[in-house]
């Protein structure tokens, strides 16, 4: 049914019909009667690329084809209405398709908040809806014999402004006529004031099937002779096989086949609970594996590691700077491995038949598992076609890559589509972790308590990552395989030469200074910015914000220790040392809209025993340039247990023009309650040998059930700026806005997340 | 195998399968329903949830023969795109999702709930979904969406 549904939707059937008029980037692999708009771009892509961005139909359909895809972040309602307004269409009767390797174009990843200013700003998929805007005005104005300037268009239909019952249909424009063009960089998008369909609050169309148990997750593909896959993992991080029993399951009925590839292990089987018992029960032998390090001394083990070190800023006078310092201050910040935590386990579809592969997954780069899945199968990547299916929400790069082998593997091994649905203890024990960071920071202040110094030096471990083109060994399946994860090479740091804060290493308050120019949010001339990569025992890949929400947790909190130290509001502490308007901007909207009241912390009068409440502020601009939020948390902390309870917060958010405020509402939401439950109780363990978060009893994920912070959102709207990213900038400002509650509260500062009533109680037991 | 008669969504249904297979299986794989989700097997989040003779129940953790000849209500029986159930059409006004994963065992945990317990307070609301997780943190418009519908259900 999935292939039909897909077939009927074939954009190359589509071209086939009738008429259609295409904008693409490239002018290769068409067959077009007419072409207009710019010459060819210099190095086109191949025929065989998918170039193609709108098709407007014989029948006045329009159809977009986004590298874009929905992961429940609400990017496809948004890119929905991007082309509904762009094109005067209603927004039902836009049809979007989004990454599929045979149909649609090659926008790399979905992830690290870029599906917003890729498609939104003058490039992309934007500026294909308003070359063809452009081009049917044109037309339409040869048809009706009035210069464009006098047509308006709406559903579908322009008219001549002056004169409403004359007008032309785009299916009278397109008509039989096969028109291609390419996109043009002069063709004009509608400002946002004119906006009609992009800006407002429209519903997900995905929403009511998904309420009434109708919408197809990945886990619901069904092809016709399908079997059930299952995975062994090795039992201890490191082990390898020995030997396979395949005798140990001969009672199991309908195992199709074990399947073993070096130290890959896999059953086959008729049903899925057949497959699951299959797996349980087969006897493999492993070796031991690799010790593993002391996970209560981790952060200092760490620290000794061979490092490839990266210099983000320098000013090459933070040591002198430091040392005429009236005063120093310095703190450690430390961040474990904490987890995407699928809801679901991670899923997918393969039908592996002779030379030909076709994979449904809820990968995040459909292009990089054909190329990668290509590679594992022995086969020619234009022979795999890669079709994303949602899984549940990933929050970064959970299991979905790793089974999408795991399913290719199993598919080929038996000659049928297998289906691989992993297990909670196998996606939570090899998924690749957010990464761990212990982080120094140093500051030097003045005789006016102002900061003139600011040090941020950085550890943290890492091991392999997304797999992109050609590196299947950054996944555990991968490895299992038999290929290497990207390779860490120990390195000392070259001089930086352009300014980079993609990691928000750079704290907001410093100039920023390279080449001689100040790029950076903040005032402080003396600065210096050092990360140290490590090799991690663990695999790690990106988990919503990273490395940002680490560095900011630390920066965050910094700031409010040193405002603290000399005794100013924190919030006025930062104002001092900001000089980005947008930064600026969220955090005087926030602390307005929570009524923020002026004075240091922490609060003066409250009892060192009992329930006592406090405010914290923190705020970023998300990768430097990437979208802006602030926010303020007020929180209860229980003196006697160590209990933090968050009541209430505030976001300010800063992402640009706002294209669907409910959908940004969601992420900012979202986002503040994931910060939430990551800051009080998420935290990969391990014992000498293996990890040991392996369920929702080990790894702790805030329920449904517990009670909810009322949360206010502010979302400020530029509709001059460029569209910037949305879903990882709330979250990446809690943990800090957290700890800094807790001291306001208390008097006592928590500097290890999570902010766990142990470490809370200890911070309380040590506050002078 | 073993012959298994349930009644899945008011019809009747007979399948020959393992008796020890978890009723999740059998609802989406057998009978191809998607509302019933592997979550963890183990009973810890919620997105297995069925209401079988009207109780919430974690399918990936029961085995289809305690549900023999039980009524088995699953996510897809509450109501259709073209007929919502009030519970559904709640969580669709507040636009209460993300990703939609765990829309199941919250919309059928919360009705089992006031089904039984019409008049109850938020905080017994709250405890009755303590083991249920949405991972995309989507609860605030889900507990929105859960007032709306407890409100109708008490009047």
């Amino acid at each position: 049914m999935t292939s039909n549904a897909l077939n009927a939707l074939d954009r190359r059937g589509f071209l086939k019909s009738a008429g259609a008029l295409i904008v693409g980037f490239s002018m290769a692999g068409t067959d077009m009667e007419a072409q207009f708009g710019s010459a060819p771009i210099p190095d086109a892509p191949s025929n065989d690329q998918i170039d193609s961005w709108i098709a407007i139909g014989a029948d006045g359909s329009v159809t977009a084809y986004s590298g874009k895809e929905e992961l429940g972040q609400g990017i496809s309602t948004a890119q929905q209405q991007l082309v509904a307004e762009e094109l005067s269409m209603p927004f039902e009767r836009v049809k979007l398709i989004y990454c599929d390797t045979a149909l649609t174009p090659d926008q790399a990843y979905t992830s690290g908040s870029q599906s917003h200013p890729a498609n939104f700003n003058h490039r992309n998929l934007a500026l294909a809806c308003a070359t063809a805007r452009e081009a049917l005005f044109r037309m339409a104005s040869e048809r009706l014999g009035v210069p464009a300037e006098q047509l308006t268009a709406s559903n579908g239909v322009i008219t001549i402004s002056a004169d409403s019952s004359k007008n032309v249909t785009y299916a009278e424009l397109v008509g039989g006529k096969k028109l291609k063009l390419m996109t043009d960089r002069s063709a004009k998008r509608k400002h946002p004031s004119q906006w009609k369909v992009l800006g407002k609050a429209i519903g997900r169309p995905d929403m009511a099937a998904m309420a009434t148990g109708q919408f197809e997750y990945v886990h619901n593909v069904r092809l016709v002779g399908m079997l059930h896959g299952r995975v062994v993992r090795p039992p201890t991080v490191g082990a390898t096989v020995v030997s396979v029993d395949e005798e140990s399951i001969k009672n199991i009925a309908g195992v199709v086949k074990v399947v073993v590839r070096k130290n890959f292990v896999g059953v086959v089987a008729e049903k899925p609970w057949q497959a699951v018992q299959a797996a349980a029960k087969l006897n493999v032998t492993w070796t031991s594996g690799a010790a593993l390090p002391e996970r209560t001394e981790f952060y200092d083990f760490v620290r000794k590691l061979p490092s490839h070190d990266t210099l983000l800023l320098d000013s090459k006078d933070t040591s002198q700077a430091l040392l005429a310092a009236v005063s120093v201050i310095k703190a450690r910040y430390d961040h474990p491995y904490q987890m995407h935590g699928s809801l679901a386990t991670s899923c997918a579809v393969a039908d592996v038949t002779g030379d030909r592969a076709t994979l449904y997954s809820p990968t995040q780069g459909v292009w990089y598992q054909k190329t990668t899945g290509a590679m594992i199968l022995g086969l020619k990547p234009e022979n795999v076609h890669v079709i994303f299916r949602r899984g549940s929400g990933c929050y970064g790069l959970n299991g979905a890559d790793t089974v999408s082998y795991d399913a290719l593997v199993l598919s080929q091994a038996v000659g049928k589509p297998v289906r691989v649905e992993l297990s909670r203890k196998d996606e939570m024990a090899w998924e690749n972790y957010g990464n761990a960071w212990t982080i120094d920071e140093r500051a030097g202040l003045d005789a006016h308590g102002n900061i003139i110094a600011w040090e941020h030096e950085a550890w943290t471990p890492s091991l392999g990552n997304r797999p992109g083109a050609n590196t299947p060994g950054n996944v555990v399946t991968g490895m299992l395989l038999g290929y290497q994860p990207a390779p860490f090479v120990p390195g000392a740091p070259q001089e930086p030469r352009s300014y980079n804060n993609g990691s928000n290493g750079i704290p907001s308050y410093v100039a920023g200074r390279i080449g001689g120019v100040n790029r950076g949010t903040g005032i402080v001339k003396s600065e210096k910015v050092l990360v140290h990569n490590v090799q991690s025992p663990f695999w790690t890949g990106p988990l919503r914000s990273p490395a940002r929400l680490q560095n900011t947790f630390a920066h965050e909190s910094f700031v409010d220790e040193i405002a603290a130290h000399v005794k100013v509001d924190p919030v006025e502490y930062r104002l001092r040392h900001l000089q980005q308007r947008r930064v600026t901007g969220v955090l005087k909207a926030v602390a307005s809209a929570a009524s923020w009241e002026t004075r240091p912390s922490p609060k003066s009068g409250n009892p060192r025993t009992g329930v006592v409440a406090g405010r914290g502020a923190a705020c970023v601009a998300y990768e430097g340039d990437n979208g802006y939020t602030a926010i303020v948390v007020e929180a209860a902390v229980d003196q006697d247990s160590g209990r933090v309870a968050v009541k209430h917060m505030w976001v300010a958010i800063d992402v640009g023009p706002i294209s669907n405020p409910d959908g940004l509402r969601n992420q900012a939401e979202g986002g503040a309650l994931q910060g939430m439950s990551r800051a009080l109780g998420e935290e990969v363990t391990w014992d000498g040998a293996k990890i040991t978060s392996i369920d929702w009893r080990t790894y702790r994920s805030l329920p449904l059930g517990f009670e909810i912070p009322k949360i206010d959102c502010v979302l400020v709207n530029q509709p001059d700026e460029e569209a910037t990213g949305a879903g990882e900038t709330s979250i990446t400002v809690v943990a800090a806005a957290i700890a800094n509650a807790i001291f306001d509260a208390t008097g006592a500062r928590v500097r290890q997340i999570p902010f766990t009533t142990e470490r809370v109680r200890k911070a309380l037991e040590e506050r002078t | 195998m073993s012959a298994i008669t349930l009644r899945v969504n008011g019809r009747t249904r007979s399948l020959d399968v393992d008796p020890t297979t978890p009723l999740l299986y059998v609802l989406s794989d057998e009978l191809a329903l998607r509302g019933p989700k592997f979550g963890c097997g183990l009973g810890q989040c919620g997105a297995c949830t069925a209401i079988v003779n009207g109780a919430a129940i974690r399918s990936c953790i029961t085995p289809v023969s305690a549900a023999a000849g039980q009524e088995v209500i699953t996510l897809e029986g509450l109501g259709t795109p073209e007929k919502l159930h009030p519970i559904q059409k709640a969580f669709i006004d507040e636009q209460a999702a993300q990703c939609g994963f765990c829309l199941n065992g919250v919309i059928l945990t919360t009705k089992a709930f006031l089904d039984k317990n019409p008049n109850a307070t938020e905080a017994e609301i709250q405890h009755a979904l303590s083991n249920v997780l949405c991972r995309c943190f989507t609860h605030t418009r889900m507990h929105a969406a859960i007032r709306r519908y407890a409100k109708e259900v008490a009047k």
